[in-house]
């Protein structure tokens, strides 16, 4: 079970320094920093929002909307752009009409790439929620989704 | 219990699972192996054991580093040595229960090799076959033979006993120690260890901090994370052991959120240290005390660059800032700060426990012991490997990665990431240690090696990094936040055919301007790729700007699909597969590709590959 915003913030004790583990928990548990966690974490830390949107928008980890129920994370390592990653990222986007960072009308699938999974020698490879799936080709990309329609 | 007791323990904990009666079962769980299908295996060998009622340990451990053959079972019976098996299926799992558990057929077949002192007819030893022979594992030693989440196998094999020795002496000696060693910082930049420590305990401040950093940010590396994984008290011991030697209380691990299964063995590992006395107060009786938190980084590259990192734990945007005053005189809340790589404090723990002596058995005259790569790309054998410095390039991809695969042709090896350079064939003799590196062009950097064959193109490698370092760059700089948008942009053009003369001179002016005004290592290493690729490619780079061609018909805009008659047989499967209808043909009868719809996606060719190879690229122009 997911936990509400103020058991979130009970574990904490407001300290500045802890601003990032605390949107990294609130995101953990609700799935992205909606506004009004902002605004009760600027009052619990005293850090102004606008200060706290900074920190947030500099790490790509933080997001601002949900994301689909399966969530998919594309490798763009050196190893997987040598592999063809371009070409399975192309090939995602086209199975599910979505581009790179959207979701699904149906918040069923959204698709986002990443630096680097450090999966690099099973390239090119792709994280389905917290699976990697590695080795893939355009072939395995419609297998991964008619499976998982099921 | 003093820690001499809870050794011997340990090693009788231990040798009573590898030699006792009852079978082990090793299944190799790192991420690689997991992804590969660990989990099933490991689920197939107990529904089997189950099944057939027989007694059997099934454990996870680690990664071995033969990644290309996960996932790895090492299966361990009384009387007979370890034996791997690689590519393992649920139903060779099942096989392996009846047959070697149960019976006595080793499956010499699907065996990759032996370890222990025995020999199995028909097996090679694990380190004689060609991927493993040229390689030392020092680093590597405990990872895929102990359960990381096991802190007394750790124990078992020496574990702990360097931070022992460590404690047993002062904190100026252990520096000592680790002088003579020579080690150099393994995160990328090769600055010696102890006098980094050193200038942190010049600092005099009552107050200091600690921090590893594993935020493995480069794309195409993944050494770090293998060995949390695998054997994450190596990293711990190191910490505990530098924290002694520069007199902090407090240390930090700054770990990447990408690597979710590091994190929970490293959360794992901290709370048994604590609970046997390594961690927390009075440390084995000696008095000292420290505390280690965990940091998640949160997706960003820069955060890997020591000032930026600094930033990021005090809660801030990870942006980098001038240097001096170094860390090590004002780093977290503004006190000296010692920042060490994951790898360089495996290295620390190795150092205690076997002294300096051992160390530097290995390596050249300025770069001391072995170092930790990821062989990937296009190498047969794609995996971690630890090797000695000093090792050549040609050594490492010919002899541990079997060569390019397919049977292609080498073309250049990427060596240390974005900061790093592209390294062509007629180098390959070139060595790996921190110099020799640095006069090829390319850095150490942390240990990625990815390997690219004639299918890849140099300009288009060139203008990845430079995208990826554009999307990185934290902005707070202008050389590195505007020029490396300008680089990017020119890179682009000439990948879509758009190059015009004089490109490369621009790019080379840029290139300069970028590397000396940038602030961080971020914007002053990125260049390394532009300029490496123009300095050893800058055929391909000509092919594209002048021609309109791209040697090896991977830029979109410069190639066209097209059906090979001769080849082709009309089996339809292209014809049907293609997303946007470009295919036309009909069944027996030769196809052909409408070259104004087709989008290159590649689907037809993966298809055809392997089949008739009917479908090729060719230059547009």
């Amino acid at each position: 079970m997911s936990k509400s915003l103020n058991e979130i913030l009970s574990t904490f004790n407001g300290n500045k320094s802890e601003l990032i583990p605390i949107l990294q928990d609130i995101q953990s548990n609700i799935g992205y920093l909606p506004e009004d966690a902002i605004i009760k974490v600027s009052k619990f830390t005293r850090v102004p929002e606008s200060e706290i949107y900074g920190v947030a928008t500099f790490y790509t980890q933080f997001r601002f909307l949900p994301v689909g129920k399966k969530h998919i994370m594309v490798c763009k390592g050196t190893a997987c752009h040598v592999k063809g990653a371009p070409q399975i990222i192309e090939g995602i986007e086209r199975h599910l009409d979505i581009k790179e960072g959207d979701v699904t009308f149906d918040l069923e699938y959204s698709l986002e790439s990443v630096g680097c999974l450090g999966c690099c020698a099973l390239a090119p490879c792709a994280m389905i929620n917290e699976e990697v799936e590695s080795n893939l080709t355009l072939k395995d990309v419609k297998k991964i989704f008619s499976r998982m329609k099921k | 219990m003093n820690f001499n007791e809870l050794f011997n323990e340990s090693v009788e904990e231990y040798d009573s699972l590898i030699s006792g009666t009852t079978p082990v079962i090793l299944v190799g769980s790192a991420t690689c192996g997991k992804s590969a299908g660990a989990k099933e295996i490991s689920a197939a060998f107990k529904a089997e054991l189950e099944e057939q009622n027989v007694m059997a340990e099934v454990i996870d451990v680690g990664c071995i580093g033969l990644c290309y053959l996960e996932p790895i079972v090492t299966v361990i019976k009384e009387g007979m040595p370890a034996i791997f098996y690689g590519d393992v299926t649920s139903k060779q799992a099942k096989q392996l229960v009846n047959d070697y558990i149960i019976g006595n057929n080793p499956m010499i077949e699907s065996a990759l090799g032996t370890f222990g002192d025995k020999k199995v007819e028909g097996i090679p030893n694990l380190f004689d076959i060609p991927v493993m022979k040229p390689q030392i594992r020092r680093i590597l030693r405990n990872c895929g033979f102990i359960d990381p989440d096991n802190i007394k196998h750790y124990i078992a094999r020496n574990g702990y006993k360097g931070l022992k020795n460590t404690l047993d002496i002062n904190p100026g000696e252990v520096i000592e120690k680790i002088k003579k060693s020579g080690l150099r910082g393994r995160g990328g930049a090769g600055f010696p260890t102890w006098m980094k420590w050193q200038f942190c305990v010049d600092s005099k401040e009552e107050e200091n901090y600690l921090i590893c950093n594993a935020d493995e940010g480069d794309p195409g590396a993944f050494m770090n994370r293998s060995l949390l994984e695998s054997d994450p008290h190596s990293v711990l011991e190191g910490i505990v052991i530098a924290a002694y030697a520069i007199g902090a209380k407090e240390g930090y691990i700054y770990c990447r959120a990408e690597y979710p299964l590091a994190l929970e063995r490293l959360k794992h590992a901290i709370s048994e240290m604590k609970n046997l006395g390594f961690l927390g107060e009075n440390i084995l009786g000696s008095g000292f005390n420290l505390d280690i938190k965990i940091k998640e980084g949160a997706g960003a590259f820069v955060c890997g660059e020591e000032t930026a990192l600094i930033a990021s734990i005090e809660g801030k945007r990870g942006m980098p800032r001038t240097r001096p005053p170094f860390p090590t005189t004002s780093g977290l809340w503004g006190k000296p700060t010692v920042i060490n790589n994951v790898e360089t404090m495996a290295s620390v723990s190795l150092i205690m426990q076997a002294g300096s002596d051992a160390f530097v058995e290995h390596g050249t005259r300025d770069s001391k012991g072995t170092k930790t790569f990821s062989l990937v790309g296009n190498v047969k054998n794609t995996g971690l490997i630890e090797v000695p410095l000093g090792t050549t390039l040609k050594q490492v991809i010919n002899e541990i990665g079997g060569g390019i695969v397919k049977d292609g042709i080498f073309k250049a090896v990427q060596i240390g990431g974005p900061s790093g350079g592209c390294i062509p064939e007629s180098y390959l003799d070139t060595k790996i240690d921190y110099d020799s590196l640095t006069m090829a062009g390319a850095i150490m950097g942390s240990g990625g090696l990815v390997v690219m064959d004639q299918n890849s193109c140099m300009v288009d490698v060139a203008r990845y990094f430079l995208e990826f370092i554009q999307n990185e760059s934290c902005g707070k700089c202008v050389p590195c936040r505007l020029g490396t948008k300008q680089m990017l942009d020119i890179l682009t053009d000439i990948t879509i055919g758009k190059g015009k003369s004089g490109d490369i001179e621009l790019l080379l002016e840029l290139a300069g301007g970028v590397k000396d005004g940038s602030l961080c290592g971020l914007g002053q290493t990125s260049p390394n790729p532009i300029l490496t690729t123009i300095k050893y490619f800058k055929n391909e780079y000509d092919a594209h700007i002048t021609d309109k061609r791209c040697p090896a018909l991977l830029c979109k805009e410069l190639i066209n699909y097209h059906v090979i008659d001769e080849k082709c047989k009309g089996c339809m499967l292209c014809f049907r597969s293609c997303p946007v209808g470009a295919i036309s043909g009909s069944k027996k009868g030769v196809h052909s590709v409408n070259t104004d719809k087709c989008i290159k996606c590649g689907t037809c060719i993966e298809l055809c590959s392997g089949m008739y190879n009917a479908i090729e690229r060719v230059h547009k122009y």
